[in-house]
């Protein structure tokens, strides 16, 4: 291992200023390792020519579709040591915890079997093992699987996961994030690693409304805390945060910043709540921690669709639950047999490479509340239609037939 | 005879407990409040009495094993030998007592790595892998986000923003840094040019066609042999061929440029989330610094940072002077690339008198 160093002047300039610099670190890897020396030789060139030089193509370990990501070099002539350059992704716990003793084990291994190069961590959520030789694969896969790690999705699968700190140490935290991260994934763990859907299908957790997981425009499905009785409240504690900050400040940065206008400071310094309007938003829970909380009946909204750019634009995700409870052993099989019914609904009747916001926007909302076989809800619009292009030949018969519902 | 292949375990997500902090897991759901004591520290109060202290540190995302050992080294040493990484690449590690923090910091400060990234902060640029990684990228990512957080340091390790900022960076139009305060990505401005000879060996052609969100591409025999060609009147230059056709060549040295947008937010927070704006485009692709986009970035947040009241995030603040008000403040031209006429444009377009002056 001492293949000489390329010349890198534009890398080297990414070396110096105050943030740790990755190329330093590349450089580190590259004294014993020469698969990092022609890795920073072809980014180096990247740099000088404005262009990327790898192509995908395809490798696996044994058993599994997916979770590798297969890179091979265009200008494997000049760099060959980085020639096959593949990603393995593995699954963190909910949350990204770590002892030091698994870091550690996963360090060793990578500088066994691969480039020693991992990023902590992907936009999708997973350990990104980068730079590994086609025939490293199975045996450094091997190892971390019997650290008890499995391989995350790639390509049209279920992807890995992602939960925020939430329960661990937050007191915004209004479910068991980590327990719903878990139990929805593992129960399509054939999904994740046999890519057979029309395209990727992502779960996100979010312990409140300020959804840290940015599980709104980040996954198909978003499972986000709420409550349903009424925020707690410490009037002690609001007098004591009134008397530290001032009326002016609480009313300028508190009451009058509720989407709903539903707070009012009282002549006492006491905070008044009209709940029945209060929208879950959390602004008034991020500034007063100490003195106001989440009510104490809690459970889960359900957003459905997010999405990123590609092929139609941006999309947020739309409610389809406005709210269930996540506490028992039942609520839980509740949540994992929704979130099947709205892969499947989505897997019968998304086209190639459509996600499940783009085939919503195609077919329409209501198509997909039907397929989960649930009812519409005031809470799934900003407000009814515009429009008068619609039959409303059903109009009688839907009345009826939901005072039937309501009947039971 | 050679050995029977290992088949995996599939054991899918890991259970979290066994890797969480003692004092997380013993008050696990049981958390009562919190405060910051300084940038980068966070003090969380459970209902059993239990404290814990977390320091954030920033970190390059992209990490060697030597780095990633050094900051085990610090956790075993100072923080009880457990750690957290939070989704924009940070890193978080424990304390029960309050004493820790302080040679915590210290040793973290000790070898580079910024202390910050809470509250009112610039936190770190959550990023793509570009040309270190990806098959498909218009630009790097590691080095746009290490020339971005240099500059960006003294803002990520203090809180005097008006609210928190979310940075994200995309190397291609897929937008894979997703929505944030401020994105920087990759704008396309030519179309893609074809390698006709290779496009029927590596192209399933029908779904190549399918995904073009214009419909501007269409079969056609080109030197004799099956291939497709892009209409290009029609083209609007995302990309969204490449991938499934890498004869589709739509990188560009020159022409794939970068463009600049305000305004996403995820949170709930007072607002609704919302998608983030164009504001700037055709700024180069410049290697290894990228300081034009830099310029752009710390413009917009200087601006933001003066005029915005405390708590509005940044689509926020702009939603309450107006957009003619943030141009004007910022001093980035207005132009009509700036007017949507993509589907469902109407929604943007102001139907009403309102006007400032």
């Amino acid at each position: 291992m001492s293949k000489k160093m390329h010349a890198t002047p534009m890398l080297d300039q990414l070396e110096s200023g105050p943030w740790p610099s990755f190329i330093t670190g590349i450089k580190r890897l590259a004294k014993d390792n020469d698969m990092a020396v022609d890795l920073l030789g072809q980014l180096e060139h990247s740099y000088e020519t404005r262009k990327g030089y790898w192509k995908g193509g395809t490798a696996s370990v044994i058993g599994y579709g997916g979770g590798v990501i297969p890179r091979f070099s265009e200008v494997a002539e000049k760099f060959p040591e980085s020639k096959e350059f593949h990603t393995i992704r593995i699954m963190p716990a909910p949350a990204m915890h770590y002892d030091t003793a698994t870091l550690r084990k996963f360090c060793d291994i990578w500088e066994k079997f691969g480039s020693g190069l991992i990023a902590l961590h992907g936009q999708t959520g997973d350990v990104m093992l980068q730079g590994c030789t086609t025939e490293n694969i199975q045996p450094a896969f091997d190892e971390f699987n019997k650290l008890g790690f499995d391989m995350g999705g790639a390509g049209p699968s279920v992807r890995t996961g992602m939960s925020c700190v939430g329960h661990a140490r937050c007191e915004h935290s209004c479910y068991d994030e980590g327990r719903a991260h878990r139990e929805v994934l593992n129960s399509f763990i054939d999904d994740i690693h046999r890519p057979a859907l029309p395209y990727k299908f992502k779960f996100k957790f979010s312990g409140c409304g300020n959804d840290c997981m940015n599980s709104v425009q980040r996954s198909d499905m978003a499972v986000i805390g709420t409550w349903r009785d009424d925020i707690q409240v410490d009037q002690a504690e609001v007098k004591n945060f009134v008397k530290a900050k001032g009326r002016e400040y609480v009313i300028d940065n508190v009451t009058t910043r509720c989407p709903t206008q539903c707070l009012k400071l009282k002549a006492d310094d006491t905070l008044e709540i009209d709940n029945r309007n209060c929208v879950r938003c959390m602004h008034c829970i991020n500034v007063m921690t100490k003195a106001l909380s989440p009510g104490k009946d809690r459970g889960v909204t359900i957003l459905a669709g997010g999405k990123r750019t590609l092929k139609i634009g941006d999309l947020l995700g739309t409610m389809i639950v406005p709210f269930m409870k996540l506490e028992t052993d039942e609520d839980f099989g509740k949540l994992v047999a929704l979130s099947r019914n709205l892969m499947e609904f989505w897997v019968e009747n998304g086209l190639e490479h459509e996600r499940c916001g783009e085939m919503i926007e195609r077919i329409g909302l209501n198509n997909l509340i039907e397929g989960l076989g649930m009812e519409v809800d005031p809470n799934m619009v900003r407000h009814p239609r515009t429009n008068p292009y619609v039959r409303l030949d059903g109009w009688d018969d839907e009345i009826e037939r939901l005072k039937q519902v309501k009947a039971g | 005879m050679s050995a029977q292949p290992r088949m995996p375990t599939e054991s899918g997500t890991p259970d979290h407990f066994q890797y969480m902090h003692p004092t997380l897991r013993r008050n696990y759901g049981q958390w009562s409040w919190h405060e910051r004591p300084r940038p980068g520290v966070l003090h969380h109060v459970s209902r059993t009495g239990d404290q814990v202290w977390t320091v954030r540190a920033g970190t390059q995302r992209q990490m060697d094993v030597h780095t990633i050992r050094k900051l085990c080294d610090i956790a075993d040493k100072y923080a009880d030998g457990y750690v957290r990484f939070t989704i924009r690449s940070n890193i978080e590690f424990m304390v029960a007592d309050e004493k820790k923090v302080k040679p915590l910091i210290e040793a973290l400060t000790k070898e580079g790595f910024p202390i910050g990234g809470t509250g009112n902060s610039v936190s770190m640029i959550s990023h793509t892998q570009g040309w270190l990684h990806c098959d498909i990228p218009g630009t790097d990512a590691s080095g746009v986000v290490k020339s971005l957080m240099d500059e960006l340091h003294q803002e990520f390790i203090n809180e005097d923003m008006p609210n928190r900022v979310k940075i994200t960076t995309s190397c291609c139009q897929i937008n894979c840094g997703g929505q944030g305060d401020i994105a920087i990505n990759v704008q396309h401005t030519k179309p893609p040019r074809i390698n006709h000879d290779l496009v029927a060996n590596l192209c399933e052609r029908p779904s190549v066609v399918a995904r073009c969100p214009v419909a501007a591409i269409r079969p056609a025999m080109v030197n004799g042999r099956p291939s497709l060609e892009v209409d290009e009147r029609k083209c609007i230059c995302c990309g969204a061929c490449y991938p499934p056709c890498p004869p589709m060549q739509i990188n560009d040295p020159e022409h794939s440029k970068i463009a600049i947008w305000v305004g996403g937010k995820n949170s709930n927070a007072r607002s609704k989330p919302s998608l983030h704006k164009l504001v700037a485009a055709g700024i180069p692709n410049n290697p290894p610094r990228w300081p034009e986009a830099a310029a752009v970035v710390k413009k917009i947040l200087a601006v933001y940072k003066q005029d915005a009241h405390a708590w509005e995030r940044m689509g926020e603040w702009v939603e309450r002077i107006g957009w003619p008000r943030f141009f004007e403040l910022t001093g980035l031209p207005f132009t009509k690339f700036h007017v949507d006429n993509w589907r469902g444009a109407r929604a943007s377009l102001n139907t009403s008198a309102h006007v400032r002056f």
